[in-house]
């Protein structure tokens, strides 16, 4: 019995490697200090009431956001592990197989678990306040989806001490992922926490389609939207076509690990191949999700801060459009040496290439808007400057990627390693934080420390230099992604100075938490709810929103509606005529969205570990639960009256409305 | 059929259309007509292969757009249409995933066999 | 778009949000972009079975295997369920809410026959040695036809949910945009069942 036990638990727990018990210890420590503290303080009362069931978008949008930091931290140490494998591949800091895990979950984490949450936080927080919307279309929905990207993303972490984590790559090519070459439960956790994430990542997309059509203020047209609502609209129809085909393609290949189906296996008449193609039919799609809301925060920065009108507005949503359904039709190069012949080849290095013209209209759009502005550099338009030339060397290096015959050179070396983390770092990592810190006192209503902000962006900015231009080097010297000892001395050099680079960016991180950790500790307020004398509507309510948002919906007539109204009170012409103030409709906190994904959870968990009778129960759980949901619908909304809206408008805004 | 969605919408204030007994049965009938048409073609060989292929997906593809117009309403409600672009645009990259994953997919064997 | 000027009768309130965002007309809209997604998800199904259905790895195909009678009148159960649905909207629209129920009823006994049907079929090709592990062929096949019988199965569970629902609270805007949106969701499956009987039989068997 014991030994039964025994055996099981070895097997069931990750064991045998330092690194991992202390992490374990880390987890067990950090959980009971949160159980303590919450207890302590009487604290989970409020923890339930306010943020586990609340609806609330703004709320939501935070914790999307604290996820996504503490995601990019754990991605994060592993990127800094990888590199310290590299610069001292003799030490064996790391084991192969150890190795590989953690190339795989550092893709994973931190684009499943670090970009897409925080690009949904932003979101969140930003595209109601900014179209006049008191909530998102489906706010329960929104809150589920929060939760099922969380089931996720815990699913997908607790493979780092139970069971073992994927090792297969971040997008687990078969055969190497089936269950022939791969028998552990790694690669289950794989499948089933970016499955359960993936499908709140779709009704995301839904809901913000829906959201950006139906709610916008009176008199906002399309083209008078603000443009990073247009940038979350050109993602969201791209999420939607696209999350379709992920769900598709981890369903076959959890077909072929579980049932032993033959989809991508090398027997029984199945084709690897046909996975690469699915999953890059998604792949592609997925980095410009995540790379349009950051060209929508530049879009709102950079007239912030050169005190100007955005340049080429419509040419600006038109490049979006035009980019979201291009996406669709390049995914083909990334696998051009696969041997679908030169008209495949050809055809899918011409649409990469065009790919990059409506890109290049917005760089040029940017620099015009910039143009005899009169610019100010807080941190938001820092990030913003600084992802210019990072973007475009990323994007220069993609073109030569999509020409075909040199990419049987470049592909899967560093070469490739160093271009997609210039885009991805330089292009999506700058977006958000920009967009962090500028949206950051509206979230929060207090500002960030702008001197450490400073500090970060300079060791961040420098050490991504550092670290990935030795990687084009030495990517043209035939360094191949993907290894952990290499045996070339020439590669020596260039290997420390990219890890030297890494850690720099590590020293910026820490930077960003003590500036987050300093600017609550000293509560800087921010009390106009306009800081940077913006131009949109979320800037005329007061910071943090109040949970209704907006007390009287204005009644919009420009694009930047918000400046044009400071404009009329400067020129004291007549200002808004907001209507009386009138009950507003709101919908009620619901504890089914987290009961759900912890269901959703459960099944996840079970078909890991091949328990069926773990994943029954949760997958009739999931079904309760929308059938609660079913029958209860009509109940769960409430009004607040209006002396409770003037109480508290007249609270945060010191009694002038 | 046409006239039949226009005379409503010429009104204006209606929101949804809703269609009628009549537009249901007419819809019925002509699905079960194009239903039909490439089962006898089929069962009983009638055609060439690239011929039959024909058939089969033209009325396929006829009958689908008589449920969207009978059935599902898609030329009702307001303007602009945002469930009939979404629906388009779903096709488009419908016809994407499909046809290039026959072309790529079809050209791997190619190379394969030589 | 959104401010349209007549309010339905059955519309509660006037004066939430701006007062012009109509509940229901969010719901059907989400709801359509809902099926478009379903609408790529089979692509990626299709897709996968047409170019893995040279992958019968020398076992038997659905040409020698498939039972078209069987399948011809599942095509016409599922049709004629789709035309009932409609008439229980059609029922819906004026107020009748016992022809609205029995059309309902029906269209789930016809679904239902549908799926008994299916899975006949499939025990039949699982006698024959089709299973999901027999080939990539097979594999695709029972996927993609399977996934659209999950689909129908649980259009029939959600479906007895919003008769429970009128039987309790009548009809109201709130209801009335279930038996909508359902009502969709069934033509849609109806859809895609024409084309599973197109590329997955029709062009299997000729």
């Amino acid at each position: 019995m014991l030994d039964n036990i025994k055996e099981f638990a070895s097997e069931f727990f990750v064991t045998g490697d330092p690194l991992i018990y202390g992490a374990d210890a880390s987890i067990v420590l950090a959980t009971l200090g949160i159980v303590f503290v919450l207890t302590y303080f009487k604290k989970w009362g409020w923890l339930w009431r306010n943020w586990i069931t609340t609806v609330d978008h703004k709320k939501i949008g935070i914790m999307y956001i604290l996820a996504a930091i503490l995601m990019l931290f754990r991605g994060g140490v592993d990127a800094v592990m990888m590199r310290t494998q590299l610069a001292f591949p003799d030490l064996n800091f790391l084991e192969p197989e150890h190795y590989n895990q953690i190339f795989t979950t550092h893709g994973v984490v931190m684009i499943f678990f670090m970009a897409m949450p925080l690009m949904f936080g932003l979101f969140n927080i930003v595209v109601p306040l900014q179209i006049g919307a008191r909530d998102v279309a489906f706010p329960y929905l929104n809150s589920l989806s929060f939760w099922l990207f969380f089931a996720g993303a815990m699913l997908f972490n607790l493979s780092f001490v139970i069971g073992g984590s994927p090792d297969a790559g971040w997008l687990a090519y078969p055969p190497l992922s089936g269950s022939q070459f791969n028998p552990g439960v790694g690669m289950n956790f794989y499948i089933w926490g970016i499955q359960i994430s993936g499908i709140g990542s779709l009704a995301s997309g839904i809901n913000f389609i829906v959201t950006i059509l139906k709610m916008r203020a009176p008199g906002m047209t399309m083209m008078k939207m603000p443009m990073f609502t247009w940038s979350v609209f050109a993602a969201s129809t791209t999420i939607i076509f696209a999350f379709p085909i992920l769900t598709i393609t981890l369903l076959l290949l959890f077909m072929d690990r579980f049932f032993g189906a033959h989809f991508f296996t090398l027997d029984g008449g199945g084709n690897p191949m046909m996975y690469i193609n699915l999953i890059w039919m998604w792949g592609h799609p997925e980095v410009y999700i995540v790379v349009l809301p950051a060209f929508g925060v530049f879009s709102e920065t950079v007239a912030t801060f050169a005190r100007k009108r955005l340049f080429g507005y419509a040419s600006m949503v038109f490049a979006m459009v035009i980019i979201s359904i291009i996406s669709f039709f390049t995914w083909a190069h990334h696998f051009f040496t696969m041997g679908s012949g030169a008209n495949v080849n050809a055809f899918f290095a011409v649409t990469t290439m065009i790919i990059a013209i409506p890109t290049g209209v917005k760089i040029f759009n940017w620099l015009f808007t910039m143009y005899k502005g009169r610019i100010t550099f807080p941190t938001p338009m820092m990030w913003t400057i600084a992802f210019i030339p990072a973007f475009v060397v990323g994007g220069m290096t993609g073109v030569m990627l999509s020409v075909a015959p040199a990419d049987f050179q470049f592909h899967n070396s560093y070469f490739l390693i160093a271009h997609f983390h210039q885009v991805l770092i330089g292009g999506v990592v700058f977006g958000y934080f920009a967009g962090l810190y500028y949206w950051w006192p509206k979230m929060f209503g207090f500002k960030l420390n702008e001197y450490l902000g400073k500090w970060a962006f300079w060791f961040w900015n420098i050490g991504f230099y550092v670290c990935f231009m030795p990687q084009y080097l030495v990517g043209l010297d035939g360094m191949t992604r993907r290894i952990s000892v290499f045996s070339d001395p020439n590669w020596t050099g260039l290997n420390v100075v990219s890890t030297i680079g890494a850690y720099l960016m590590g020293i910026a991180f820490l930077f960003q938490v003590a500036q987050i950790g300093y600017s609550i500790f000293r509560h800087e307020k921010d009390t106009t709810g306009d800081i940077w004398d913006a131009r949109t509507l979320e800037f005329s309510i007061p910071s943090p929103a109040p949970e209704y948002n907006f007390a009287v919906i204005p009644q919009v007539h420009s694009r930047d509606e918000w400046w044009e109204e400071k404009e009329r009170r400067r020129r004291g012409e007549k200002p808004w005529q907001l209507g009386p103030i009138e009950p507003i409709h709101m919908p009620k906190n619901s504890a089914i969205p987290a009961i759900m994904a912890a269901c959703w959870f459960v099944l996840g968990f079970g078909l890991v570990f091949h328990w069926l009778w773990m994943a029954i129960p949760g997958l009739i759980g999931v079904f309760i639960c929308l059938y609660a949901r079913s029958f209860s619908a009509h109940k769960a909304e409430y009004y607040i009256p209006v002396e409770e809206i003037e109480r508290t408008e007249a609270t945060l805004r010191g009694g002038a409305v | 059929m046409a006239d039949h969605n226009n005379t409503h919408n010429s009104h204006g204030g209606e929101r949804h259309e809703h269609g009628s007994v009549k537009s249901y049965v007419i819809g019925y009938i002509i699905s079960i007509i194009l239903t039909i048409i490439p089962l006898v073609v089929v069962m009983n060989d009638m055609m060439g292969r690239t011929a039959t292929i024909a058939v089969i997906m033209v009325t396929a593809t006829l009958q689908f757009l008589v449920q969207l117009v009978f059935f599902m309403h898609i030329r009702d409600g307001e303007q602009p249409r945002w469930n009939a672009i979404t629906l388009v645009f779903g096709i488009l990259i419908l016809l994407t995933i499909v046809i290039g994953s026959i072309w790529i997919m079809g050209n791997n064997q190619i190379g394969m066999r030589m | 778009m959104a401010q349209s000027p007549a309010h339905g009768t059955d519309h509660h309130d006037h004066h939430h949000a701006a007062g012009h965002h109509d509940p229901q007309d969010i719901k059907l809209l989400g709801f359509w972009i809902f099926l478009v997604t379903d609408v790529i998800l089979f692509a990626t199904l299709f897709a996968t079975f047409i170019v893995l259905r040279g992958g019968t790895d020398g076992f038997e195909t659905g040409a020698e295997l498939f039972n078209m009678t069987g399948v011809i009148a599942e095509t016409f159960l599922l049709l004629t369920s789709s035309f009932t649905s409609g008439l229980a909207v059609l029922a819906m629209h004026q107020n009748k809410v016992k022809p609205m129920i029995t059309w309902l009823v029906v269209t789930g006994l016809l679904g239902a026959g549908f799926l008994a049907l299916e899975l006949i079929e499939f025990v039949e090709l699982v006698h024959e040695g089709a299973t999901l592990q027999t080939s990539a062929y097979w594999s695709s096949f029972f996927t993609l036809v399977g996934t659209h019988g999950v689909h129908v199965t649980i259009g029939i569970g959600w479906m007895i949910s919003i008769i429970i629902q009128i039987l309790r609270r009548g009809l109201n805007s709130d209801t009335k945009g279930k038996v909508t949106v359902f009502s969709l969701y069934w033509h849609f499956l109806d859809a895609v069942w024409i084309f599973l009987l197109s590329i997955v039989y029709l062009m299997e068997v000729m």
